[in-house]
């Protein structure tokens, strides 16, 4: 592939030695970093009882689903916590996909005053970290417009992301601005232009940011615990958090519950891998 | 349009707005509400609040009290410290890690660099709290417990990993070690693939070894890739938070209380939020001066 190691072109059968070596060195590697979650997923089939009477074996020697159920009997909440988490997540995708990418087409094509301060401004948002907005969020959130266990509590702050606003702009401005300009002696307004020319051109770039969105906020655990106390209206990683302080001594029910909270995840990335790990590289390379 | 537009700016009609500055405003209008209403107005009442005593009934003004409490807290330095600890030992190595692996995939077809990608990025879908829950009955204390008994095989006795203040920071800096690098690695090979070949093989003719081509071509090319890593990575880890929070609890005797966990406790625990803002632009401060800093002595040739 690269120039950075030697072909061996003489000796062909000395690449494939070294390469196999290379893979066995990567694969030991990798197992070292998936073994939590192999240990996870294993130590959730175990039965839902006290540590004490448990054994931490590598393999899986029972396979049951009572620690499934165990999580799920917790509390009379458990699954609709999955979807409070689904739920958030869905707006928070759709509110940003919709007007992030408003916003990034109007900071990248549109001319109007004032557009380098205001982006400028976004950027700077970007590198504060959020302990400092958290507390007035909180106060405002709970003490001032009483909204603490609401869905837009949930979903307010992350509704429209600085970071995604960046992201459109910065792929929206490598779009060739003649198409725009022709649409424009065509007649089109500035709205017919969004929708009919930039949506379907920003596809790719629109679906890795949807699905790296909707992970975060599935992931999601500071601001969903700080607003919501009622138990109905947790997502599943506070959900997680209550189960996992209140119930200390069950290792094989708190795996299962840490594995209801990955797994949607999980099966997001095997189905959309291509999306995820373009995902990483988009926001890093020229950021 | 680029004409008459300046004509505008040129005779002095600097503010009015042309239909094209309205289409602008309308574009932004939701993301620039939420950006007010979630980000600016937040930090001017941050600025405010950290010169207040919070009380249920009205905050008082109190100066620079909670600037005065913060600077003369022995834990306040204590969590300083530990996050120290903490980001050296973990950004520099993994960052090493990420940048040995990232090699070690290159000289794969495109397939199996994909599929190694997703076996490294895996952890990083996981959240945190379930990683958390799984770290935490790794590390169990009890001789029964997995590392434990791993250990026990090597001679080594039973180690109250979490328990312990001798430990306590040691295990939270393994667990993001092994956790997962996923993320880097991703990022390091892309701009590994950017490298021209053609410097290699320029290397090649003047009869450069295998790690004289890694240090004296691949790593100056990289390095813009090393600095912005090495900047969120610092950035990251000042804010950490979760596994602090929810494997040890800051304990045992503070040792693993670092400012994010500090931070939350003051105000979410004791309810001082004057005190917690102060100290979280503190860490503002402090961040925005360590990034400066890391581009001041890494980034002079890199160019952006």
């Amino acid at each position: 592939m690269s120039g950075l190691y030697s072909q061996h072109l003489n000796r062909p059968w000395l690449r494939w030695v070294r390469n196999g070596l290379i893979a066995l060195v990567l694969i030991l590697l990798a197992a070292a970093t998936l073994f939590p979650i192999y240990y996870m997923i294993v130590s959730s089939f175990g039965a839902p009882v006290e540590a004490g009477g448990a054994s931490y074996s590598l393999f899986p020697t029972t396979l049951t689903l009572d620690s499934y159920k165990f999580f799920f009997d917790f509390s009379p909440y458990s699954a609709r916590w999955l979807l409070n988490s689904l739920i958030v997540g869905v707006i928070t995708v759709l509110g940003n996909v919709l007007f992030a990418s408003m916003a990034g087409y109007a900071f990248a094509k549109i001319r109007f005053k004032g557009k380098r301060f205001l982006f400028f401004a976004l950027l700077c948002a970007m590198m504060i970290p959020y302990q400092v907005t958290q507390v007035p969020l909180y106060m405002l959130m709970v003490n001032s417009l009483h909204m603490d266990n609401t869905y837009a509590a949930l979903v307010a702050p992350t509704f429209v992301t600085a970071y995604n606003v960046f992201l459109c702009k910065q792929f929206m401005s490598s779009l060739p601005t003649e198409i725009i300009e022709c649409a424009k002696i065509e007649g089109c307004n500035q709205l017919q232009i969004y929708w009919k020319i930039i949506l379907p051109l920003s596809k790719t770039v629109l679906a890795v940011m949807a699905i790296l969105t909707f992970m975060n906020s599935w992931n999601n655990f500071f601001w969903p615990f700080l607003m919501t106390s009622k138990d109905y209206m947790q997502t599943i990683q506070v959900g997680l958090k209550n189960f996992k302080f209140a119930n200390t001594t069950y290792f094989a029910p708190m795996m299962a519950g840490a594995t209801i909270s990955a797994l949607p995840m999980f099966i997001l990335f095997f189905s959309l891998q291509k999306y995820f790990l373009e995902g990483v590289t988009i926001g890093a390379v020229k950021g | 349009m680029k004409k008459t537009a300046s004509l505008n700016y040129s005779t002095g009609k600097k503010w009015r707005l042309t239909g094209e500055d309205m289409w602008g405003y309308a574009f932004i209008a939701v993301a620039m509400i939420v950006f007010c209403v979630f980000t600016v107005y937040p930090v001017i009442s941050a600025f405010f609040t950290s010169f207040e005593k919070y009380k249920p009934l009205g905050s008082t003004f109190v100066g620079l009290e909670n600037y005065k409490t913060t600077f003369s807290s022995s834990l306040f330095y204590k969590s300083i410290w530990n996050t120290l600890v903490y980001t050296v030992f973990t950004v520099p190595l993994s960052l090493c890690i990420s940048f040995i692996v990232a090699i070690l995939i290159l000289p794969f077809k495109k397939k199996v660099q994909s599929l190694f990608k997703s076996m490294y990025y895996l952890p990083a879908v996981a959240s945190g709290v379930a990683l958390s829950v799984v770290w935490l009955w790794i590390y169990d204390p009890l001789p029964t417990g997995l590392l434990n008994s791993l250990l026990a095989n090597f001679g080594i006795s039973n180690v109250n990993w979490l328990g312990s203040s001798d430990t306590a920071m040691f295990s939270l800096i393994l667990m993001a070690l092994l956790a997962g690098h996923g993320t880097q690695i991703i990022i390091y090979l892309a701009a590994l693939l950017g490298v021209p070949s053609s410097l290699f093989e320029a290397a090649d003719l003047d009869g450069a070894t295998f790690l004289q081509k890694v240090w004296f071509i691949v790593l100056p090319l990289v390095k813009p890739t090393t600095l912005f890593l090495l900047v969120t990575g610092v950035i990251g880890s000042f804010q950490v938070f979760m596994n602090a929070y929810m494997m040890t609890g800051g304990g045992p005797d503070n040792a693993t209380t670092m400012v994010g966990l500090m931070i939350f406790n003051n105000a979410f625990k004791y309810s001082d939020y004057g005190l917690a803002c102060a100290q979280a632009l503190i860490l503002a401060v402090v961040i925005a001066a360590i990034s400066l800093l890391q581009f001041k002595l890494m980034g002079e040739d890199v160019e952006y």
